[in-house]
């Protein structure tokens, strides 16, 4: 289990090394990301975890290269053994659909109105010159590898004609389209009733132990994670925080904010689990706290700055001098886990 | 279906009537009248009103405007008393002219307007959305007589390729087709350049990017269908517009069509005509427009003729 978890044995399908992005501000430039990392080992499921703001959609969109042009990235994205960053816009155009796919959030407003979902889900496979009688049969095909009942019927309809779950899962079919190594899944599921959600949720999971691809599903939903992700990676104002086995890191935080989540999933299961909400609201990336980003609304360091100075004033909660000022590395705190907090060694996170 | 489209003309058939009445109101409200006019200056008081008496201008407007719908009804639209011949001839004798060259105005219009707008709109605020946005403007600002002109002087005058001024072939229409499509292609162009940057925020078009497709596959194959309506609905009302509106023009290249007429029998209160022109273009607008009610439900499946909400 843990051979094909380092990437040296296998080589990852797809190796993010020290992203960066910056997108012009009203205040001047903004580093949307800052000094991204991590890895998606083929056939694996890796969770991009984080609240709104955190860089995680931004993170999607730099791989798949649809950023706003104004962007300036910065960093390796190793796709197999090519850098994407520094590969031509021709290059970078064949990856797009047909190594690197993308399931966006909104299956509605993702899909053509104007179009039936048969024309738009075998769209690669027509410019690639596939005959006009094959289409009809791979639009079938794909429609049934979604579980869309009645395909040949449906592939004719318009998206307004799907429910919210059909559009999810055509949107899913035209990923599948141009036989994809990876899949990015933009919270595939946020637009969808509970119900449905976990449907997709199983097709996903399903699609990745039969076909072997390999997905980077950006959530902001633990729950979604710990039903499909192999490998977490969480983040905060742009930065990573926290990666590892996604069942470890779930298990076992290491990063006091991944904690925090955790503990801000109310246990359904469980009658008297009361939720335990993370205070404050989420670090924006233009105005990103000194030192550690999560220091303001971090219990940790409060934990720590009572060690050391014993003698506080009430009313305002000490921070330590550390999370203030320095920026914290991201380390390797046990084999496979990585942490970005000073303090993740220390017994205290528990 | 069926009864929608029944809705739709009897919607059609009120505007009709509504355009006849306001003609019939308005130019009667201007000074003057039949009378006057026709018999010129030296007429006596008495010889003008023996024949406002029998041009019928004597009864109360109420009642001129009950006989005129009821003649209208039974598809009477009265006689011209200038040219002698029954206003709908007249009207009908000039109306292939004007159709004809408000058509290729048209054509050219929106085949040179959607392609400058879909160059311009794919990368709003880009150098080429700048040149065409200035180019449309100066399409916009050239009066319709300079340009006209102008056109002449080149193609007429100096290269001699061109007729200057008439009818009757297809080298007749290019020049004054070619002036009058010069502001109307600066409007379908700009409306097609600020509904197609619109529609370029739209989230599927980041889908299709997603697949791989270049810009100009994007825009052709996604986005530019999705813009078009905005541009059908202002395509059907100028093509109307220039039905009546083309009289620089038609004046410029000695066009025989239904706007020189129209100003003509304005001036000279010849009401049969006017009413039968005003009459006839109320009808090819109203169709026109049914035309492009029936697009848009080509153009995105979501709307349905008479369909439910």
């Amino acid at each position: 289990m843990s051979a094909d978890m380092t990437p040296e044995d296998t080589g990852p399908l797809l190796d993010v090394r020290d992203l960066e992005v910056v997108l012009p501000g009203p205040d001047g430039p903004v580093r949307i990301l800052d000094r991204v990392s991590f890895t998606v080992g083929a056939g694996r499921t890796t969770g991009l975890i984080g609240e709104s703001g955190s860089g995680k959609s931004m993170t999607a969109m730099a791989i798949i290269g649809l950023l706003p042009r104004d962007a300036q990235t910065r960093g390796e994205l190793r796709w197999r053994s090519e850098d994407l960053l520094t590969a031509t816009p021709r290059r970078r155009r064949r990856v797009r659909g047909r190594e690197i796919a993308m399931i966006f959030q909104d299956p509605l407003a993702s899909l053509n109105p104007g179009q039936t979902i048969g024309r738009q889900i075998t769209e690669i496979p027509r410019r690639d010159g596939m005959p006009r009688r094959e289409l009809g049969s791979t639009a079938v095909d794909l429609l049934e590898r979604v579980e869309i009942p009645d395909p040949a019927r449906r592939a004719n309809n318009y998206p307004h004609q799907f429910s919210g779950g059909m559009r999810q899962r055509a949107m899913t079919a035209l990923a599948l389209a141009g036989k994809p190594q990876l899949i990015l899944a933009d919270e595939p599921t946020t637009a969808l009733d509970v119900t449905v959600q976990a449907r997709i949720l199983a097709l996903l999971r399903r699609l990745r132990d039969e076909e072997g691809t390999a997905m980077l599903l950006v959530s902001h939903d633990l729950r979604v994670m710990a039903h499909v992700a192999d490998d977490l990676v969480v983040m905060y104002a742009g930065q990573v925080c926290e990666r590892g086995p996604a069942p470890d890191v779930l298990r076992r935080p290491f990063h006091p904010y991944t904690n925090a989540l955790v503990k801000s999933v109310p246990a359904v299961h469980a009658k008297s689990a009361i939720a335990d909400p993370l205070p404050g609201s989420p670090a924006n990336p233009a105005e990103r706290p000194s030192g550690c980003a999560f220091h303001p609304r971090c219990p940790l360091t409060r934990i720590m700055a009572q060690g050391v100075s014993s003698a506080n004033a009430i009313g305002t909660p000490p921070i330590h001098e550390r999370c203030r000022t320095e920026q914290p590395e991201v380390r390797e705190i046990s084999p496979g886990r990585w942490s970005a907090c000073h303090f993740s060694s220390e017994e205290a996170v528990r | 279906m069926i009864q929608s489209i029944a809705r739709r003309l009897a919607l059609g058939g009120f505007v009709m009537w509504g355009c006849v009445t306001l003609i019939f109101v308005i130019i009667r409200l201007a000074p003057g009248d039949q009378a006057t006019i026709a018999l010129g200056p030296d007429a006596t008081a008495e010889e003008i009103e023996a024949a406002r008496v029998r041009l019928g201008v004597e009864d109360p407007l109420f009642l001129q405007y009950l006989s005129y719908l009821g003649r209208v009804l039974t598809l009477d639209f009265g006689q011209s008393y200038r040219l002698g011949t029954p206003a709908m001839d007249a009207v009908l004798d000039r109306f292939p002219a004007t159709f004809q060259l408000a058509i290729a105005a048209m054509t050219i219009a929106v085949v040179v307007g959607i392609t400058l707008g879909t160059i311009a709109g794919g990368r709003p605020d880009g150098v080429v959305d700048r040149v065409v946005s200035s180019l449309t403007i100066s399409l916009q600002s050239f009066p319709t007589f300079w340009v006209g002109i102008m056109l002449i002087l080149i193609f007429a005058l100096h290269l001699r390729i061109l007729p200057s001024a008439g009818s009757g072939t297809f080298s007749h229409l290019i020049l004054p087709a070619v002036t009058l499509a010069f502001p109307q292609t600066a409007i379908v162009a700009r409306l097609t350049r600020s509904s197609l940057s619109e529609s370029m925020q739209e989230a599927y078009v980041q889908t299709a990017r997603s697949k791989g497709l270049t810009e100009p596959q994007v825009l052709i194959g996604h986005v530019l269908r999705n813009s078009m309506i905005p541009v059908v609905t202002i395509v059907g009302l100028q093509t109307g517009a220039l039905l009546g509106g083309a009289v620089v023009v038609e004046n410029v290249f000695a066009w025989p069509g239904l706007g020189s007429l129209i100003v003509s029998s304005v001036s000279a209160r010849d009401y049969a005509v006017v009413q039968a022109a005003a009459l006839l273009i109320a009808a090819v607008v109203v169709t026109l427009n049914m035309v492009a009610d029936l697009t848009y439900s080509r153009l995105d499946p979501r709307i349905r003729i008479g369909g439910r909400a």
